[in-house]
């Protein structure tokens, strides 16, 4: 789960991190208010949508003086924000922070996130900050630092100071940016986060170390203990289908393509969406039905794929290993039934009662095409959309 | 023979009254010589009690000291699994096997490197399997998990995926083909977790009764990379590898925890690339792994 700006440095702020003064604001009004209550000469005006890059979007704005606070945020409020991490159309903007402004004199970049190699938290800082982590990652490697965290003895001083004077951070300055960094390590610990990321950090001209901005994602496993977290959750953000699908325990992702695909496995699943581009098509989504393929959960499966426009044709593969094939036949049948499915369908089941399954099919009098392979279906179901 | 686990292995099912332990334990006693292997079960709040003839003990401790078992399976909710994993390592079992999907992360970082830190003391070194994964089988002796048994056939080709279905994907090809497997493990889904491919990869090359191996895995993470760099080195055995993910789009998690693509290295075409430079015979079509593993023999 994602979480805005103002939400990540609301939670960064309980745990000590300086951040800049700031009013989450949903009107143009509101966001005037906010910055004669911040007082100051300059402002800075920010669009709040889950994803990155909102500065070249032109969803951050400098302002100095409140009329220009009135205009950018009359521009920014509603606009369908384009950034490379939203779909082409763009993400609508819905919410604002304004904040004051900061007197920078450095960038850098900090952030926790889980080393799946180490098994260790690992704590990343560079002094080039306020660029994408994966350009520099990318252009030099060398400027990223890293230090693996046990996470049974947590981030040491001597870590956070190595880390502080590695990235340039000037001497007097190193005892705050110590604080910071352990404060941003035990932040993502408690509230179970994936990513918490600062870019950029600030050096201001005082020698404030200041979090310019926060990017969380937290761990959907563990969203049950983190109440705090979930009431940060904003459906506006989200896609419409992918919340209805979670409601019915089936993983969801929207795609470009026009071949919806119903698989059960996530593993398979993305098998299955291969081997369709393998064939000349394109999938229109991924879909995980999980493990108990109820008549219900098929059905729903359906009208969730159906959803899309642009689905032209489904495939239908399953393996049925504990879940038999004769039940998902009875799934698929009434699925196809109640949605008055009206796009070509190919069928490939595999494993338990396959015979029985495939037979239910053939006497449903229902234009399934049925498959016995993966490549077959996705054979059949290319051409049947062509 | 096999890896890991054979007919002569004693398990100890945790989480063995809850739905999902029970169905699947009467499933696993039906498995070969599955009654003689699943020896205890446990419960605290059930001690002294039987299900499907099956002694349950009041901890794990007490179930191994009482039928001499080393291998445990664990069925326990995501909020409690991590320290059932705990409670099984602490009692020394040689393996443990994680069938619980949606633990969250922390509780993995925590106990495994709880796990790591008590071996590196000199304490005995329990091996994880999964979590969020089917389990293991070696075929016409024992399964211990969740796969269908009916789909395998005793033979000499290793099997080792992340994901489940995809593992009895390539497991039925294989059995129509006539190609029998030594053992298919599933290693999870999850970015935590235990044995890896590499590790398992490993055991296949030390085992002399298994003749070859389809490796499986998925967009997401270094592993099957650090598998192959292994085995390019090392690997004695023809391999078959696939990765899914190749249409799976950056930054969207496929379902799975671990199968989201982070930096660009851990893109299925890197991976495919990785492997086939290593010596594997890759495909791009998960129909062919059965195929493209009997031109091997």
């Amino acid at each position: 789960m994602k979480i805005h700006e103002y939400q990540g440095k609301e939670l960064l702020r309980k745990y000590g991190v300086t951040v800049p003064r700031g009013v989450y604001c949903q009107t143009v009004d509101e966001a005037v208010q906010a910055a004669q209550r911040l007082g100051g000469k300059v402002w800075v005006v920010k669009a709040q949508i889950h994803a990155g890059g909102r500065g070249k979007g032109g969803g951050v704005k400098v302002a100095k003086s409140l009329d220009d606070v009135r205009q950018y945020a009359g521009q920014i409020l509603g606009m369908q924000l384009i950034t490379h991490q939203t779909s082409p159309q763009g993400q609508k903007v819905r919410r604002l922070l304004v904040e004051e402004g900061a007197d920078i004199k450095k960038e850098y970049y900090v952030a926790a996130l889980t080393d799946r190699a180490s098994q260790k938290v690992v704590m990343m800082a560079s002094s080039e900050g306020g660029m994408e982590i994966e350009e520099v990652a990318h252009a030099t490697p060398e400027k990223i630092l890293k230090a693996f965290v046990d996470p049974l003895v947590g981030l040491t001083d001597a870590q956070a100071a190595k880390l502080a004077t590695g990235i340039g951070i000037p001497e007097a300055s190193v005892p705050q940016a110590v604080a910071l960094l352990k404060g941003l390590y035990t932040c993502y610990m408690e509230t179970d986060a994936s990513l918490a990321e600062i870019n950029p950090l600030i050096l201001e001209g005082d020698g404030t170390i200041k979090a310019l901005d926060a990017k969380f994602n937290f761990d959907d496993n563990a969203l049950y203990r983190q109440e705090a977290i979930c009431a940060y959750r904003d459906l506006d953000e989200e896609d419409p289908n992918e919340i209805e699908a979670s409601k019915f325990g089936l993983a969801y992702i929207s795609l470009d393509g026009n071949i919806g695909c119903l698989v059960n496995g996530a593993g398979l699943a993305m098998a299955t969406m291969d081997v369709i581009k393998l064939f000349g098509g394109e999938p229109a989504n991924f879909l995980d039905v999980g493990g108990g393929a109820t008549t219900e959960k098929v059905t729903e499966a359906f009208k969730i794929m159906l959803g899309n426009r642009n689905v032209e044709g489904i495939l239908v593969n399953i393996f049925g290993g504990i879940m038999k094939c004769d039940t998902i036949a009875n799934g698929v049948m009434a699925a196809v039934r109640e949605t008055h499915l009206n796009v070509p369908l190919v069928v490939r089941m595999k494993g338990t009662n396959e015979e029985l399954g495939k037979q239910l099919l053939r006497d449903s009098g229902l234009p399934i095409i049925s498959a016995d392979t993966m490549a077959e279906a996705a054979e059949k179901i290319v051409a049947a959309v062509k | 023979m096999s890896i890991l686990i054979n007919k002569d292995t004693k398990v100890i099912t945790q989480g063995i009254t809850g739905k999902t332990g029970q169905f699947h334990t009467e499933k696993c006693q039906e498995y070969a010589n599955g009654k003689a292997c699943f020896v205890a079960g446990v419960n605290p709040k059930k001690a002294g009690e039987t299900i499907f003839d099956i002694p349950i003990f009041g901890s794990v401790k007490d179930a191994k000291q009482q039928t001499g078992a080393t291998v445990s399976v664990i069925y326990v909710p995501p909020a409690g699994a991590a320290d059932a994993i705990w409670e099984a390592v602490e009692a020394e079992l040689d393996l443990v096997i994680c069938i619980t999907e949606g633990i969250p992360v922390r509780d993995m970082l925590m106990v495994r490197n709880r796990m790591k830190e008590k071996a590196a003391k000199g304490g005995k070194e329990t091996l994880l399997l999964g979590p969020n994964c089917p389990g293991l089988i070696t075929p016409g002796e024992i399964k211990i998990g969740i796969m269908p048994g009916h789909i395998h056939k005793k033979g000499r080709v290793g099997v080792v995926s992340r994901s489940g279905t995809l593992t009895y994907e390539s497991v039925a090809q294989l059995t129509e083909l006539g190609i029998g497997q030594s053992s298919a493990v599933g290693i999870g889904g999850d970015p935590i977790n235990g044995l890896k491919h590499l590790d398992v990869m490993k055991l296949f090359n030390d085992d002399p009764d298994t003749d070859a191996v389809i490796m499986i895995g998925e967009i997401g993470g270094p592993d099957e990379a650090d598998a192959a760099l292994w085995c390019k080195a090392n690997m004695k055995k023809p391999v078959v590898g696939f990765i899914a993910g190749v249409t799976a789009p950056a930054g969207k998690r496929m379902g799975h925890a671990g199968a989201l693509i982070s930096g660009g290295a851990d893109t299925a075409e890197a991976k495919l690339a990785i492997m086939e430079e290593c010596g594997f015979k890759v495909t791009h079509n998960p129909s062919e792994m059965g195929r493209l593993l009997k031109s091997l023999l």
